[in-house]
């Protein structure tokens, strides 16, 4: 069986060959059938890697303890659910996942643009073979998921594997990874597309419209994975941190900014012809921050000190990272003409200086993540001391840079093209100005002291307020003109131009996760050792500790507090923090007890017990629910952004908003 | 060209004020990787740097008193005694015979103060390849299946 399964892999190996040399020899010496065989490569690899990541899962599932990666991530028993996690649970399986997410990727590029894009398709097909192979070599040669455990050149079986590692053993960590790599692999399509536009000199942006749908799908996969991961650190690591800048959450927010400053900037090329050079190297940079990332969590070359660290596929990384930027680097150089800038910067108050400014801040943030990361292995080179920088580092430089994006995020999409007038500004402005004031001022004389929430809070209100003016203002041309009501109006303006409006709703998306960013200053936390009977108090809550409890599964044993928890002499039901531990791993793991509500969360941790005295780490989080509801909000307006527009390019400018204008002409 | 100073001059601004902020008080965030050895050769400046120590945590050795949670960390047979007294709970990984890193300063006293605590598994994490995981107690050898028996 898994002879099978690694033949299959082989194989895969060789047909990826073969696509490249023969959709390159197709396309350069002008043969279709050629071309057409390199299509036909891409979908065997397809069914080839297909059939051998089916053979792995079905190994992890039956629980064939004779191959060494089923033995280390999983148990008998184990659910099925997480036994099929497990593919992705480890290194070798997580790195079949991409090849396997690749081919299929790779397949439904081929099957969607086929008709359309022939002349760009062979160039994609080589570039996307090319990331494939890379994959295949790490599969076949460096981290085959079909080694088997032998002894004396016998094949043995374990009795019993070691099961998956317990923190993974939770919802959102069995999703969070598939998201995130399907952002991951997605954007080699996109990359490909460019570097195929380059290589060709295919003329017009006509890659930047087969790949937006792309990009946005990809996009919204990534920012749905990082959510889920910071949404697993919250709920699973017993004391509610959702980002420590931690390199493994690092790796996934690099790729996520490069790919938002793309998502914008090439907008500007779409509108403009502008900043070309710019997209290239800014897709460029976001696929290889994609790769960089597997890099990262899957070598340990950063989180580990000495000793942790010695992954077999680290070099390979580190080479084809090299080799692809180098590249790349030649491949824009080289065509440096051919993505000449067709209009030039105006005035400081412009759409296109809010995009510039956009970027800038994006790029920056991603190169000071990127920096902090890496600067254990950048010290280490140039000082021969290995220096890591703490949380507070990142959070010093990220915050304000997160609050001058909010700000821009407010700005950006009222400002005109080319210049904007003083009346638009005054028209725009004037009212979520003086509101973001007096929100600032009654926080102050509130009594809150903490100048960054007060910043955040008071810009959540600005640029809630012209999302708000803007949806309000269109959706009531609309009305006047057709008597409709207003909701309906809403979503008639909404549906007439879903790039626009989808794009506000992520944009409330990120206002609503900075409203609960802002509750941060404000986290209680305490302590506390008790009996059972004990009372203890945090915030405006007292806990009773009604009683100890323990218990036992097959997979693993648990203790239990019950907590009843009451304000103001009322009660409020009983929370059961627990403890439990995995008896494969021979680990434990915290479940958490959570009353979540709008304004706060009251999170409580069980974090052990000494005799009869029970640990329990209480703590209070104010706004957190905030911050899953503006993801929510976030991928909703995403969604909202792919439905086709049902006026077709009624790109409305900021004085028109809402209605269709037949008197300007707009580039096609 | 006169029209793109400004542009310049508002980018100064701002990628100033970042590296500004990415370099006043960096001093305070850096924290130095020590192994234990090297800590041991650093004489008295180990007490005035913040540092990161690896190693083994020593089977047994952990205890748990007035909160401080004290325990023995060894690499290549030579010993650190940590004193954990940070806010966070510990994580759950933290347990005799795993790897832990420990982030803190050293004391005068001899004694490592750690103010927080990384853990893991070393087996489940850094998987060798060709080398079966512990538990599994058996002499093995990795071989490709295609090559395998």
């Amino acid at each position: 069986m898994e002879n099978i399964g690694a033949l299959a892999l082989l194989l895969a190996f060789c047909i990826s060959l073969y696509a490249i040399v023969s959709s390159v020899a197709g396309k350069l010496k002008n043969k279709p059938f050629l071309a057409l065989s390199g299509e036909r490569a891409v979908l065997a690899v397809w069914v080839l890697v297909t059939a051998a990541a089916g053979i792995l899962v079905y190994s992890l599932m039956s629980g064939d303890f004779r191959l060494a990666y089923v033995a280390s991530h999983t148990n008998r028993d184990m659910a099925p659910f997480y036994k099929f996690a497990a593919w992705w649970g480890g290194m070798e399986g997580s790195l079949l996942f991409w090849s396997w997410l690749l081919a299929t990727y790779a397949a439904v590029a081929v099957l969607t643009t086929r008709k359309g894009y022939r002349n760009l398709l062979p160039w994609v097909i080589a570039i996307i073979s090319c990331v494939q192979i890379f994959f295949l070599i790490l599969n076949n040669f460096v981290a085959s998921p079909f080694q088997v455990l032998a002894q004396d050149q016998v094949i043995v079986s374990a009795t019993d594997g070691q099961g998956l590692n317990p923190l993974l053993q939770y919802w959102a960590m069995v999703i969070h990874p598939p998201f995130l790599y399907l952002g991951y692999v997605g954007f080699t399509v996109p990359f490909a597309f460019a570097m195929s536009a380059l290589i060709s000199k295919a003329p017009g942006e006509s890659w930047i419209h087969t790949t937006r749908r792309w990009t946005l799908v990809t996009w919204l996969f990534q920012s749905t994975g990082v959510m889920l991961g910071s949404a697993w650190a919250y709920h699973v690591l017993g004391w509610g941190g959702y980002w420590m800048w931690d390199p493994v959450e690092n790796a996934s927010l690099l790729p996520w900014l490069a790919g938002t400053a793309f998502l914008h900037s090439v907008m500007m090329q779409e509108k403009k012809g502008m900043m070309k050079v710019w997209n290239m190297v800014l897709i460029s940079a976001t696929f290889f921050l994609c790769i960089f990332g597997t890099f990262l969590t899957r070598s340990g070359i950063v989180q580990s000190v000495h000793a942790f660290a010695d992954s077999p596929t680290g070099p390979y990384f580190v080479s084809f990272l090299a080799l692809g930027i180098a590249a790349v680097i030649w491949l824009i150089l080289d065509r440096l003409s051919f993505l000449r800038s067709e209009n030039e910067l105006e005035s400081l108050v412009s759409r296109e200086s809010s995009f510039l400014f956009n970027n800038l801040i994006l790029l920056a943030s991603c190169f000071a993540v990127l920096w902090g990361t890496l600067f254990p292995v950048i010290s280490e080179k140039f000082s021969t001391e290995k220096i890591s920088l703490d949380a507070a580092w990142f959070n010093r430089l990220m915050v304000p840079i997160g609050l001058f994006l909010l700000l821009l995020t407010g700005l950006g999409p009222l400002f005109a093209w080319r210049r904007t007038s003083v009346a638009s500004i005054r028209k725009n402005f004037q009212i979520p100005g003086i509101g973001s004031l007096i929100v600032a001022a009654a926080l102050i004389i509130g009594g809150m002291r903490y100048p960054y929430s007060i910043i955040s809070l008071s810009f959540c209100f600005f640029v809630a307020a012209t999302i708000v003016l803007e949806f309000f203002r269109g959706a009531n041309a609309i009305r006047e003109k057709s008597g409709a009501g207003f909701f309906p109006s809403v979503v008639e303006l909404t549906h007439r131009n879903t790039r626009r409006y989808g794009g506000y709703l992520v944009h409330m998306g990120i206002v609503i996760m900075f409203i609960g960013y802002s509750g941060h200053p404000f986290n209680l936390t305490e302590k506390f050792d008790v009996n059972k009977g004990d009372t203890v108090k945090i915030g405006h809550y007292t806990l009773r500790v009604n009683g100890l409890t323990e218990g036992d599964t097959p997979n693993y044993a648990w203790e239990a507090a019950q907590l009843e928890v009451s304000k103001d002499g009322k009660s409020l039901g009983v929370l059961e923090p627990s403890h439990r531990f995995y008896k494969a791993s021979q680990q434990s793991t915290s479940e958490v007890a959570l009353r979540s509500r709008l304004n706060e969360d009251l999170y409580l941790n069980y974090a052990g017990h000494e005799g009869d005295k029970a640990t329990i780490d209480a703590y209070v989080f104010p706004l957190v629910s905030w911050i899953w509801i503006g993801a929510l909000v976030l991928i909703g307006g995403t969604l909202v952004a792919l439905i086709p527009s049902k006026v077709a390019r009624s790109y409305a400018r900021t004085e028109v908003v809402g209605t269709v204008r037949t008197d300007v002409k707009v580039e096609a | 060209m006169r029209k793109y100073w400004k542009f310049g001059a508002l980018m100064t601004v701002i990628v100033g004020s970042l590296v500004w902020l990415a370099t006043a008080g960096i001093s305070s965030s850096q924290s130095y990787y020590k192994t234990i050895s090297e800590l041991n050769q650093m004489g008295p400046t180990a007490q005035t740097r913040h540092l990161r120590v690896s190693g083994d945590i020593k089977a047994h050795s952990i205890t748990k008193a007035d909160g401080i949670v004290k325990f023995t960390l060894v690499q290549d047979k030579l010993a650190l005694n940590v004193a954990y007294e940070g806010r966070d709970p510990l994580p759950d990984t933290f347990k005799d015979g795993s790897q832990a890193l420990a982030d803190g300063r050293m004391g005068p006293d001899g004694v490592f103060h750690a103010q927080e605590i990384q853990a893991k598994c070393a087996s489940k994490y850094a998987p060798k390849p060709g080398v079966a995981p512990d538990s599994i107690q058996k002499q093995v050898q990795g071989s490709k299946a295609a090559y395998g028996s």
